[in-house]
């Protein structure tokens, strides 16, 4: 995949500017930032559910804000995103779930279609749960049969959504774990955007680091826990003051404080 | 000095911009119609929840509609020793109006709510984003099967409604208050006219009603903003919207009906 010139605006303000970003085949790429940077829009700018304003997106030598949508959907087929959520079909038990795609995308007998996703939830751990309802499962479960589900047709790309937020360490260890196991066994490449370095750092090969709207620092976990900028110390080290304020932008404390006894 | 000018412009702005953001709605919508040919299931799954599971309260509310009417009529029309046209009366108040116009609202309390929610959270809970990443067409998968499902029970719906109320009609008039059975049925059968009160009453209006109903609840559901106050401010304007759609509808079409304009 290759990034050239990305910008993206919402309304006036500019959510990437001039971004470029190269995510080699077979890797696990990460890209990371503070929360509001506009990862998960990066995500879905790869993904083709919004298009950009400028800037070349390409995918497998295929240029995805110019594809139609029959095009962008065969595209898709070989892409398989984890969402935040989960977002699993919540009227759907895990079986049927993982087997959603298998059904609406191939002419699979059922027989083949048990055989795969008991395949596919035997690896990541979750064979014995297929009856079970989405809410039925834990926060961690959830996110591992959304990834069961997102390999379900042997993509070549997976791409992750925050896919360690909000889960409990042994989840955490669960799943950093699977993301770079399966990208292994199954030869794909993998694109996480996630904000928690360790984690990420851990399994990443190589991590772009985003603030602002654009790329301030790329390179290997190795020599960004080494890099001599104050931003990307504070981050990587999760630093709680630094070049990136605590305070959202305000006027003078002091003044308005005044300012209000005053009026 | 502009200001509410402004605001005012602004209003009408954003009014049209949803009226043409509906209409590329029900386009897709019926583009997407095609689908159902190969997955007939869906649409058999939704005529169950859209219409099979709104029968009991179309069936009690016909039934008390029906009565109520036959009181009413009764009270009023023995006064002229016209308890005779009862049936007439039942018959054509539910046919051209009351059969057609309380199905649709009762749809859209029922019915109309219950897909716009379900839409709303599919879209909050990023199952609808998730399902075009898995290159599936939530448009085909999701809204079709439910639009045609509705499509097809409010007519149907409206038909047993009509039913049921004459029926609550009849219980009250010549069970309970002694009307002749036979000229109930008589002038029922003389007076109202298959095309001019039936089909333009029970099908025409029912099926204007069943596009409207199952339009606005699926688009509101599909803008609802990815929030629980969205959803929830979602489903109050379907019911809210529907119901004036109807009403307003219901106007036109009599008008029409009775040849004013």
């Amino acid at each position: 995949m290759t990034v050239r010139g990305l910008s993206f605006h919402r309304g006036e303000r500019a959510i990437f500017r001039e971004v470029d970003l190269d995510i080699p085949r077979g890797k696990v790429t990460a890209i990371m930032g503070p929360s509001g940077t506009g990862k998960t829009t990066l995500l879905r700018l790869l993904g083709g559910q919004i298009r950009p304003d400028a800037g070349l997106i390409e995918v497998d030598g295929l240029r995805v804000p110019e594809l139609g949508r029959l095009e962008l959907y065969q595209l898709r087929q070989r892409m398989g995103m984890l969402f935040q959520s989960g977002a699993l079909f919540t009227d759907l038990n895990v079986f049927d779930n993982v087997a959603f795609p298998l059904r609406e995308h191939t002419r699979l007998s059922e027989n083949l279609i048990h055989t795969l996703v008991l395949m596919k939830l035997e690896a990541v751990g979750l064979r014995g749960a297929r009856e079970l309802m989405p809410a039925e499962l834990s926060g961690g479960m959830a996110r591992r049969v959304a990834l069961a589900r997102a390999i379900a047709l042997d993509p070549m790309m997976v791409l992750y959504d925050e896919p360690f937020a909000g889960q409990d360490p042994i989840s955490m260890g669960v799943l950093t774990q699977l993301i770079r196991t399966l990208n292994d066994a199954l030869c794909l490449t993998s694109i996480i955007v996630s904000h928690d370095v360790k984690e990420t750092a851990a399994i990443a090969d190589y991590l772009y680091l985003l603030s602002d709207g654009q790329i301030v620092e790329h390179g290997t976990p190795a020599e960004l826990g080494r890099s001599p900028s104050p931003w990307v110390d504070q981050f990587m080290h999760a630093r709680p003051d630094g070049p990136m304020s605590f305070h959202y932008p305000a006027p003078a404390y002091e003044s308005e404080l005044l300012l209000r006894d005053a009026a | 000095m502009t200001g509410p000018l402004e605001r005012l412009g602004r209003w009408a702005l954003e009014r049209l911009t949803a009226l043409g953001r509906a209409n590329l709605f029900l386009l897709r919508l019926l583009g997407a119609l095609g689908f159902l040919l190969r997955r007939p299931g869906l649409l058999v799954k939704q005529l169950y929840a859209v219409g099979v599971l709104s029968l009991p309260i179309i069936l009690v509310s016909g039934l008390f509609v029906g009565m109520v009417l036959g009181l009413q009529g009764y009270a009023n029309l023995v006064y002229f020793g016209a308890t005779s046209s009862l049936g007439t009366v039942v018959a054509l108040s539910l046919v051209r109006e009351l059969g057609p116009v309380l199905t649709a609202l009762l749809y859209a309390g029922r019915a109309g709510s219950a897909l716009t929610a379900e839409i709303g959270l599919m879209k909050a809970t990023e199952q609808l984003a998730s399902m075009q990443m898995m290159a599936v067409d939530p448009f085909a998968r999701v809204l079709a099967p439910r639009f045609l499902a509705g499509f097809v029970a409010v007519p149907l719906l409206t038909a047993i409604f009509t039913a049921v109320g004459i029926l609550g009609g009849y219980l009250v008039a010549v069970v309970q208050l002694g009307v002749d059975g036979g000229a109930f049925w008589a002038q029922m059968q003389a007076r109202v006219l298959l095309w001019e009160d039936i089909g333009n009453g029970v099908i025409v209006k029912s099926v204007v009603f069943a596009l409207l109903a199952n339009w606005i609840a699926l688009f509101e559901g599909y803008e609802a903003h990815p929030t629980s106050e969205g959803v929830s401010l979602a489903t109050t304007q379907t019911v809210v919207v529907t119901s004036l759609a109807v009403l307003g509808g219901d106007f036109l079409l009599t008008a029409l009906m009775f040849g004013v304009w």
